[in-house]
């Protein structure tokens, strides 16, 4: 009687903590899941952003008309896109990115746009958010990564501690600044 | 916004993260931001109102040299409360990595946190191994990463995976306009100046001492102003006659001073031998005009811009340092151009820029109202009543 007691605390004890060991693991899990929908609503903000910004330098004619419809055809293929593909996303934000390059190639056109009324609040705008959009970007896949790597583990397969949280993915797209904008930030 | 800066090291033995936290902390002010700070210290009653005290700090040896922190159950508990009166909208975490008090403040937080890596740790494989999963449950909290230098970034990514962003170190250039020169000391000479501790090899002065005989033989007036702590009398014991007369021990200085010192120099030398991740020092010397020598290291080559913002000799290599001297002390017209570059880079270096950066991550962390709060999870019981989580809050009311 006395040695089967013993068993049983021990039993209990060993189930307690593994009990306390997943459920440890399992609230990791949900925190990073929290984090990455908030980095995703995040990121969404800051494309979307981007977009108004190209949009509202699009429509005031500071700029030369061609470089206006590429900009305005740009955002408006941003906004358009539906987010629940990301992978078209991704494209279509990809393509957004090298148009600003190519739009605001040469530093001095930039420098004389934003010596124009207006010109520097919406140049900086713009500025801002493709700097917010890569930061962004960085902090999501950050926490996609944590995320995989956690949820790659043994422990958490066997006794599905995820529960049924589809896998996160990254975001993939260029997300490169244009290099004249970066300097007014 | 109101952000909590941790500090793991102690506030009132000043090191390169401390002064980084403070000034980090000055420039938030100016762009109209609240911080406050968490640290260790050794006279909690010495410390500025803006500065809570999580204990007495230990002193640890790590990357080289000792450094003083924090750690156990009276911080935890410290940190607990400062956590739950301060009412933060970041928690910006210094040097996480270390076992700290750093660390301590992310288990016990849960919201938008923030963490800034300083050092390039030179561990072994197997440290890192072994420390890596326990240090995971910390850094998945983190919601953004900062490097203050490539070196920080790259030992970031090999300990922990993941990526950060690269926002440099800060220099205050405000503090170091104008020209205003120690008494008797204007600059036009061929004062040389060096900054940092005389008895740590690694800063270098040795190397400095070695090349200077060879400078005094070229250039006749040569001076040199050594600041810095440190005991003077063994080193000026081992100077060799012919430059006894010219080398000027300054000990430890003032900002003010240090200022000054930087408007008397002709040439700011760097000899260091490594161990350096960033050099803010350079930055400092080339705020205040002082043209910059230093040597070859990787972090030093990136903060003079691949050589364009100042001179390199090679590491260690006394003879190359006394040539690169001797020419540029022969060659006014060569400082001047490298002033000139030395002070456009250092602006680019400057507080306002670089806070500005930060704040720009802050604001990418923060797309709700959302604050940072006690994490009860850390605690065996809190996990058992259903855990209050934030939704998930979209940025502006039209953003979606």
């Amino acid at each position: 009687m006395q040695v089967d007691l013993g068993l049983a605390l021990a039993v209990l004890l060993l189930l307690a903590f593994v009990v306390w060991r997943l459920s440890a693991l399992a609230a990791r899990i949900d925190r990073l899941h929290i984090r990455i929908d908030l980095a995703r609503g995040a990121l969404d903000a800051q494309l979307l952003r981007r977009a108004r910004a190209a949009e509202a330098l699009a429509a005031s004619g500071l700029i030369d008309p061609a470089s206006a419809i590429v900009l305005a055809r740009a955002a408006s293929n941003a906004r358009h896109v539906g987010s629940a593909d990301t992978v078209e996303h991704g494209l279509v934000e990809s393509e957004m990115s090298r148009d600003l390059r190519e739009v605001f190639a040469d530093p001095e056109a930039v420098e004389a746009l934003r010596e124009l009324p207006e010109g520097q609040e919406l140049v900086d705008d713009l500025a801002a958010a493709c700097q917010q959009v890569t930061l962004a970007r960085r902090f999501l896949n950050d926490g996609v990564a944590a995320a995989r790597l956690l949820r790659g583990g043994r422990l958490v397969r066997w006794f599905r501690l995820a529960g049924y949280a589809p896998m996160p993915q990254t975001f993939e797209m260029d997300d490169e600044a244009p290099p004249t904008l970066l300097s007014y930030v | 916004m109101r952000i909590g800066l941790v500090c793991p090291y102690a506030w009132d033995t000043p090191g390169g993260v401390a002064v980084h936290i403070d000034d980090l902390r000055r420039a938030l002010l100016r762009l109209g931001h609240e911080a406050i700070v968490l640290a260790p210290a050794d006279d909690e009653d010495a410390l500025p109102d803006y500065v809570t005290s999580a204990g007495k700090p230990i002193s640890v040896s790590s990357n080289g040299s000792v450094a003083k922190i924090t750690f156990g159950p009276g911080p935890a508990a410290r940190t607990r409360r400062w956590l739950k009166e301060s009412d933060l909208d970041i928690l910006h975490v210094h040097e996480p990595m270390s076992p700290s008090l750093s660390i301590l403040s992310i288990w016990a937080a849960e919201g938008p946190i923030v963490a800034t890596w300083h050092s390039s740790v030179a561990s072994s494989r197997r440290d890192i191994n072994a420390a890596a999963p326990i240090m995971r449950s910390a850094t998945e909290k983190v919601r953004a990463r900062i490097a203050v230098s490539e070196a920080a970034r790259q030992s970031l990514v090999e300990y922990s995976g993941g990526d950060a962003v690269l926002i440099p170190n800060g220099v205050d250039c405000s503090l170091y306009v104008g020209d205003e020169p120690l008494p008797g000391r204007s600059r036009g000479g061929s004062t040389l100046m060096f900054l940092g501790r005389i008895d740590e090899p690694r800063k270098g002065l040795p190397v400095l001492l070695d090349a200077l005989p060879a400078v005094a033989a070229a250039v006749p007036d040569v001076h040199l102003l050594v600041a810095g702590p440190g005991e003077v009398e063994p080193v000026r014991a081992g100077l060799p006659p012919a430059i006894a007369g010219c080398v000027e021990f300054l000990g430890l200085v003032s900002q003010e001073d240090k200022a000054r010192a930087l408007h008397s120099a002709d040439l700011y030398v760097a000899p260091n031998t490594g161990g350096e991740s960033f050099g803010i020092i350079l930055l400092e010397a080339m705020a205040a005009g002082a043209p910059v020598v230093a040597s070859d290291l990787d972090a030093f080559e990136r903060v003079l811009d691949g050589g364009r913002a100042g001179a390199h000799f090679r590491n260690e290599d006394p003879a190359d340092l006394a040539r690169v001297l001797i020419a540029l002390l022969r060659d006014p017209q060569r400082r001047a151009e490298l002033q000139l570059a030395g002070r456009a880079r250092a602006a680019q270096f400057d507080w306002a820029r670089v806070a500005r950066q930060v704040v720009a991550v802050y604001e990418s962390v923060t797309p709700g109202d959302e604050k940072v709060v006690a994490d009860l999870s850390t605690q065996f019981w809190g996990r058992w009543p259903v855990r209050r989580v934030p939704s998930p809050v979209r940025g502006s009311g039209d953003a979606g």
